[in-house]
């Protein structure tokens, strides 16, 4: 039999993964190896395969996901700081029959916003939370964040997070699973190919949820941020299974009854 | 006995040369290239393209969005 | 529901006008002198019948950003609030203006500052009139005098916030939230089924992803965006000024008043007329866009302009950029809850008459 060649195997037939095509073409803004650009794909993949593009209406936060809106071809609406769940919710309320989600990293969720959040879970809003949690501000240049862990170094707690001083990280996930709002809540990760799947199928059990009209479903993503944590991409995913995923454990937290 | 053979497709100029792709490769097909992009970056590429068993695995986790998997089965 | 002459609340006329108007949405949050708003739409259950969203939000904040995110769909969504709970509001309804978004927002204007008093004020006509919050941006502000006003406001608010795509507020004060008056209700209008064009309703296959955002990184762009809305706040001082004259024809003297104040000055200027001083009123109904040409006319043929408010003195610097120093201006005002008497009233304007 003949050898065969790489430009044998690359015809379009052969395709084993390509973007989506609901990915832009537009070059992300994000820092090599930030897991941003991974969960962008992944959610993208979704609503592709949902064929959700013509009724999803996305919510961007502020901080490095802002520009959220330029990497994903459906309609969104750019929220004022921590504000995202407001948005979602009479989005949702007004036209029930919409897909809406919401992306949202730590400081906007679970500092600013935290009201918000508790509050749009609590009342079971039919909405998708996707919560990227890196413990830390990446936009503004790597401050103390909510979710920064303990004795973790960032630009506003140099010596480490003092808990006497600032408090214990906040688990979010753990607190509105226990809001009878929610229906699924979930703790997932982007830095390996296993974990991007299992987050695929988280994603697309929050569309299922979504339509069914089960309550709201929060997703967060464990991820990193190499440029605010001051490591190479790969450092930093290593550090992340090291120190972030003992304190935030991967997993189902709470899953609707069949 | 069938075999998977597959190929990568590195769009080098998305490409911020991260790594995280060449680590999560389980038959060493990726490394990033001594020369850079027009940003500046070493790009990954297939320095072992032989290797490539299509898992896209490296696709999957790219956060750029640069990588296109083929594969086919022979044998 | 047919028109309807009904003995009610300013408050409760703005909620009915809501539902009459075919509003999308109402999202509020408790604070006295304007509970009765969500109370009434919370009883009066719109989204068995029209289908309109009431909500009540953990917060001024929530509430304001719920009409952010429903404005981006295009929706006729408002909220309202007082004093305290707007201040609250200022961050949306920057953001609201900045996405040049159409929405109405009512104001039943309490003392303060802080906490202040529970009782009727004006005193939050800078924050209303020149922004209230960050940036560039100027709401279009419509002062109600009367509970038919506070009814009739509510679909010209909506008309004008969506002519524009910019915030619509209604300046009222507790005096006219809480006061009874009859009014006449309109007839039930059906809600629009309409997709805007801009609105984010889910991306067809036919149009560009619809993007609602305050945010341009540009310099260029962002300043060609600010001149954008100035031409908007210069194409509504060209056609949307609105006020009231009572007996300005002849008048040597000039109350300038909106709101409670207004009706209160009304009878001053009997009392006025009946001891034969020629005093005569402008009521600007629109605050932003303020009547400004109408009052540098009226300057050129009279003694003097006294301006009527229950603040400190806000208005009143409108008034003195109008006139441009053509005639003299001075202002009266009581504070914090409390309102002028027609009698005191007078009493200033002879003291404003001696000079």
């Amino acid at each position: 039999m003949a050898e065969i060649t790489f430009n044998d195997i690359i015809k379009p037939e052969n395709l084993a993964y390509k973007k989506s095509r609901l990915m832009t073409d537009n070059i992300l803004s994000y820092c090599p190896g930030c897991g941003h650009g991974t969960a962008h794909q992944v959610l993208a993949e979704v609503l592709e395969e949902e064929n959700l593009q013509e009724r999803t209406i996305g919510i961007t936060p502020v901080g490095c996901s802002v520009l959220m809106y330029n990497y994903i071809d459906v309609d969104f609406q750019e929220a004022a700081h921590g504000r995202a769940p407001a948005l979602a919710t009479a989005v949702k309320r007004l036209m029930p029959d919409k897909f809406v989600f919401t992306y949202q990293g730590d400081g906007d969720l679970a500092a600013i916003g935290t009201a918000e959040t508790i509050h749009t879970c609590n009342r079971g809003e039919n909405i998708l939370m996707l919560f990227i949690n890196n413990g830390i501000y990446g936009m503004t240049g790597g401050q103390m964040a909510p979710t920064t862990l303990p004795g973790m170094k960032s630009s506003t707690s140099p010596y480490g997070r003092d808990v006497s001083m600032m408090g214990s990280p906040i688990k979010m996930a753990d607190i509105v699973a226990m809001l009878p709002g929610t229906c699924y809540v979930t703790r997932q990760s982007v830095n390996t190919a296993g974990g991007v799947r299992k987050l695929k199928r988280a994603l697309k059990k929050a569309v299922q949820y979504q339509n069914e009209k089960r309550g709201t479903c929060f997703i967060e993503v464990v991820s990193n941020c190499p440029s605010g944590w001051k490591m190479t991409p790969v450092e930093s995913n290593k550090w992340m299974e090291e120190h972030m995923f003992p304190f935030y454990p991967l997993g189902d937290i709470k899953v609707p009854a069949e | 006995m069938a075999k998977i053979k597959g190929a990568v497709v590195v769009d080098r100029e998305r490409c911020k040369g991260c790594e995280v792709c060449v680590v999560t490769c389980p038959t060493e097909t990726l490394a990033l290239a001594t020369e850079v992009n027009s940003k500046g970056y070493h790009y990954c590429y297939p320095a072992n393209p032989e290797a490539c068993i299509g898992c896209s695995n490296c696709a999957v986790v790219c956060p750029d969005g640069c990588i296109t998997v083929y594969k086919v089965k022979i044998g | 529901m047919e028109k309807e002459l009904r003995l009610m609340k300013g408050n409760e006329a703005v909620a009915e006008a809501a539902i009459r108007a075919g509003a999308d949405g109402y999202f509020g949050y408790p604070i006295t002198p304007q509970s009765e708003i969500l109370e009434y739409l919370m009883e009066a259950n719109p989204q068995a019948t029209t289908g309109m969203v009431v909500l009540q939000a953990e917060s001024e904040v929530a509430a304001i950003n719920m009409v952010y995110g429903g404005a981006s769909c295009g929706k006729k969504v408002m909220t309202s609030s007082s004093s305290p709970g707007i201040s609250l509001k200022q961050e949306g309804i920057t953001y609201i203006a900045g996405a040049e978004l159409p929405c109405l927002i009512v104001n039943v204007v309490r003392g303060g500052p802080g906490l202040g008093t529970i009782q009727p004020a004006q005193s939050d006509y800078f924050q209303a009139t020149k922004g209230g919050g960050h940036g560039d941006y100027h709401l279009l502000v419509l002062a109600p005098a009367s509970v038919q006003e506070m009814a009739d406001f509510v679909e010209l608010g909506f008309d004008l916030a969506f002519k524009y795509r910019n915030p619509v507020m209604i300046l009222s004060d507790g005096a006219i939230g809480q006061m009874m008056e009859k009014v006449w209700l309109k007839p039930q209008k059906k809600r629009s089924e309409e997709i805007l064009p801009w609105a984010t309703t889910g991306k067809p296959a036919t149009r560009e992803r619809n993007i609602i955002t305050s945010l341009d990184l540009d310099p260029g762009r962002q300043e060609h965006f600010n001149l954008k809305l100035i031409a908007k706040y210069r194409e509504m001082e060209e056609k949307e000024v609105r006020f009231e004259e009572f007996m300005t024809d002849d008048a040597e003297y000039i109350f300038v008043a909106y709101g409670t104040s207004a009706r209160l000055c009304q009878k001053a200027l009997q009392l006025a007329r009946a001891e034969g001083i020629k005093a005569g009123l402008l009521r600007p109904i629109t605050l932003f866009p303020f009547p400004k040409k109408r009052l540098n006319e009226l300057a050129a043929s009279v003694k003097g302009m006294l301006a009527v408010e229950m603040s400190a003195g806000q208005m009143v610097e409108d008034v003195m950029l109008s006139v441009c120093g053509k005639t003299r201006v001075s202002h009266y005002g009581r504070m914090g809850g409390m309102i002028p008497t027609p009698e005191e009233v007078l009493e200033n304007l002879k003291s404003f008459i001696k000079g």
